[in-house]
């Protein structure tokens, strides 16, 4: 039951983390964006190359994961989602699946479509039981629990205590008001959509492991992330934190009680969710 | 200078090049025996981009789950093929009545909430259905698939040949049919205040229009549709499996539309047409990777913009340069 519970919040965390950044670009530009996966199936990617083929260690692969999905976060968001952000959005969609699909078949023909292996490090690999076997720990999702919960307290910090947090909060809440005050709201954008193409493709990288990485990973989990904002809402980050706690939770308790459901109910817990609040469970009242 | 009712009117009228564009079709299987099956293919994916016109182009729902009713109208054509009765047009109207009926039901989940949350609504019940199908093995086959539908001769004399010769004539004519019925409905009255709806809600809430219970309806509508395509599918391949309920038949689908041109009821099957070449074309060159190609078709169309494609922009483009 406790190890149940435990299994949930780790997955949610890392559901979290992959997702927050697609919950502020969607919030920021109203942009929907269904190519996010593709920079966590990059960040995966990056650290499971560098692993089996020179050696590095785990630990270092993780910022190199960040690095590598903000820098092709940058690129595409230079190049190509600038463009689209007045576009309806059935272009959006159009064209953010059009990415998706592109991404897919690029690693299928680099990297092969069979299941990626992850070595992890020793030290990673145990587990330890308290109290009798009540709550079991595994240590890789303990690490996963302890640098999301890291991250997800330094995003917190600096949204609400720095000038660039309060920036983009005053972008999210109204980007017009907020160009007018001088905020350079497309550079706010630009560093926020890097770091969330870098968070997911750390997500990806830690995720390798839980969640298995293929090139279908893109798609597989799309409607895992957009469960996450569109529950949670794109108004704040504790909105989506809760929501992939709770979509976490439910997804492992669900396939573990009645595995012949499988996600079954997942789906429909979120579309019960959103018949009864629209716009996502943790929104404020009066926001836009 | 046309008087408005005329030019209001002029839309519906049926043109004598439109005949003779559809008697061209439906030689195209006499004259091509051997490429009968894509015919019958290209008409059914017509159909289902005609119906999710309906919705994307008239009431500009953005959906990505609109594959729920393919799947619905399949199923239930071919579990009633099997177990009840084998003629066609029964299963065919089974089919559309059972994804009719689904439809209204879903209706309730699209009414309320942004484009995001009708995204995830709609993709939710096509993932829905598709778990529900998988996992009701004793029923549906699981994800072998449905199969031993026998289905009886077409009017109780047309047999269904290996060459698909009566399918396609068939699934012609169904479509022939249900794309004039969608005509009468959106050129009429009740259509025009669909598209008020889907230009300004707002507006057209104020002016009268009941809003929810025209999309509820047109929603029901295209599921019906969707779902005589899904019974075409299913009992034209004697077969249903679980990629109907596929998320990518639905992006095909939306993907025809855009090609062909949306909220203009030709540009379904214009699309589909062009869509299904393409497909074969390239995934002869390159069957495994036909995806990229297809994704970066998207992507270079939604960058160059997409209305430059559908030949109704160049239409009244050229219209309005004659005015």
């Amino acid at each position: 039951m406790l190890t149940l519970l435990f299994d949930g919040i780790a997955y949610g965390m890392l559901l979290f983390i992959l997702a927050v950044g697609l919950s502020v670009t969607m919030g920021l530009m109203n942009f929907i964006n269904l190519a996010h996966g593709a920079f966590a199936m990059v960040g995966g990617y990056i650290t499971v190359v560098l692993m089996q083929r020179w050696d590095i260690p785990f630990l270092w692969c993780l910022p190199l994961a960040f690095g590598g999905a903000a820098l092709l976060g940058v690129l595409l968001e230079r190049g190509l989602y600038r463009s689209m952000y007045r576009k309806p959005h059935l272009d959006q969609v159009l064209f953010s699946i059009g990415l998706a699909f592109m991404a897919v078949a690029t690693v299928d023909y680099f990297m092969g479509s069979q299941q990626q292996i992850m070595q992890l490090p020793e030290w990673l690999r145990g587990r330890t039981e308290l109290w009798d076997g009540a709550l079991g720990m595994g240590h890789y999702r303990l690490f996963i629990i302890a640098v999301c919960t890291a991250l997800t307290i330094a995003l917190q910090y600096v949204l609400t205590r720095t000038r660039f947090g309060s920036r983009l909060r005053a972008s999210v809440d109204d980007s017009r008001a907020a160009a007018g005050l001088g905020i350079p709201v497309n550079q706010v954008f630009a560093l926020t959509f890097a770091v969330g193409s870098g968070l997911a493709g750390l997500g990806g990288a830690l995720g390798a492991e839980v969640l298995g990485l293929d090139p279908t990973f893109p798609l597989k989990f799309m409607v895992y992330f957009l469960i996450v904002v569109a529950v949670g809402g794109t108004s704040s980050i504790t909105g989506p934190l809760l929501a992939a706690l709770l979509l976490g939770v439910a997804d492992v308790a669900g396939k573990y009680y009645v595995p012949k459901l499988g996600a079954f109910i997942v789906y429909a817990l979120m579309i019960a969710i959103l018949i009864w609040r629209p716009q996502g469970l943790f929104v404020r009242k009066g926001a836009k | 200078m046309m008087d408005a009712r005329t030019q209001l009117l002029s839309p519906t009228h049926w043109r004598w090049y439109e005949s003779l564009l559809w008697v061209g079709v439906f030689a195209l299987p006499a004259l091509l025996p051997s490429h009968s099956l894509i015919i019958n293919e290209i008409a059914i994916v017509a159909l289902f981009a005609v119906s999710l016109d309906l919705v994307l182009g008239y009431t500009g729902i953005v959906t990505l789950g609109h594959a729920a009713f393919l799947g619905a109208g399949a199923y239930s054509a071919a579990l009633f093929a099997k177990f009840m009765h084998p003629d066609p047009l029964l299963g065919l109207l089974v089919g559309i009545l059972a994804a009719t009926l689904l439809g209204a039901l879903c209706s309730v989940t699209i009414l309320r909430g942004s484009d995001l949350t009708r995204l995830m609504v709609t993709l939710g019940v096509a993932l829905l259905l598709l778990e529900l199908a998988n996992k009701l093995d004793w029923l549906t086959g699981g994800s072998d698939g449905l199969q031993g539908v026998v289905i009886g001769p077409l009017l109780g004399r047309f047999e269904f040949d290996l060459y698909g010769q009566t399918a396609a004539w068939y699934s012609l004519s169904v479509l022939l049919l249900l794309l004039g019925l969608a005509r009468r409905w959106v050129h009429s009255p009740w259509g025009a205040t669909l598209m008020a709806v889907r230009d300004n809600p707002l507006r057209a809430a104020a002016i009268g229009i009941s809003v929810t219970s025209r999309l509820a309806v047109v929603y029901t509508l295209a599921a019906a549709v969707a779902g005589a395509a899904g019974a075409l599918l299913a009992q034209t391949t004697g077969f249903a499996s679980l990629d109907v309920f596929a998320l990518e038949r639905s992006a095909d689908a939306v993907l025809m539309l855009v090609i062909g041109g949306v909220g203009w009821l030709y540009g379904g099957v214009l699309g589909a047409v062009v869509f299904k070449l393409m497909h074969d074309i390239i995934s002869n060159i390159t069957p495994q990777y036909w995806t990229f190609w297809m994704g970066l078709f998207l992507v270079m169309l939604m960058l160059v913009g997409r209305e430059r494609l559908s030949p109704a922009h160049w239409l009244k483009k050229a219209k309005g340069e004659q005015a």
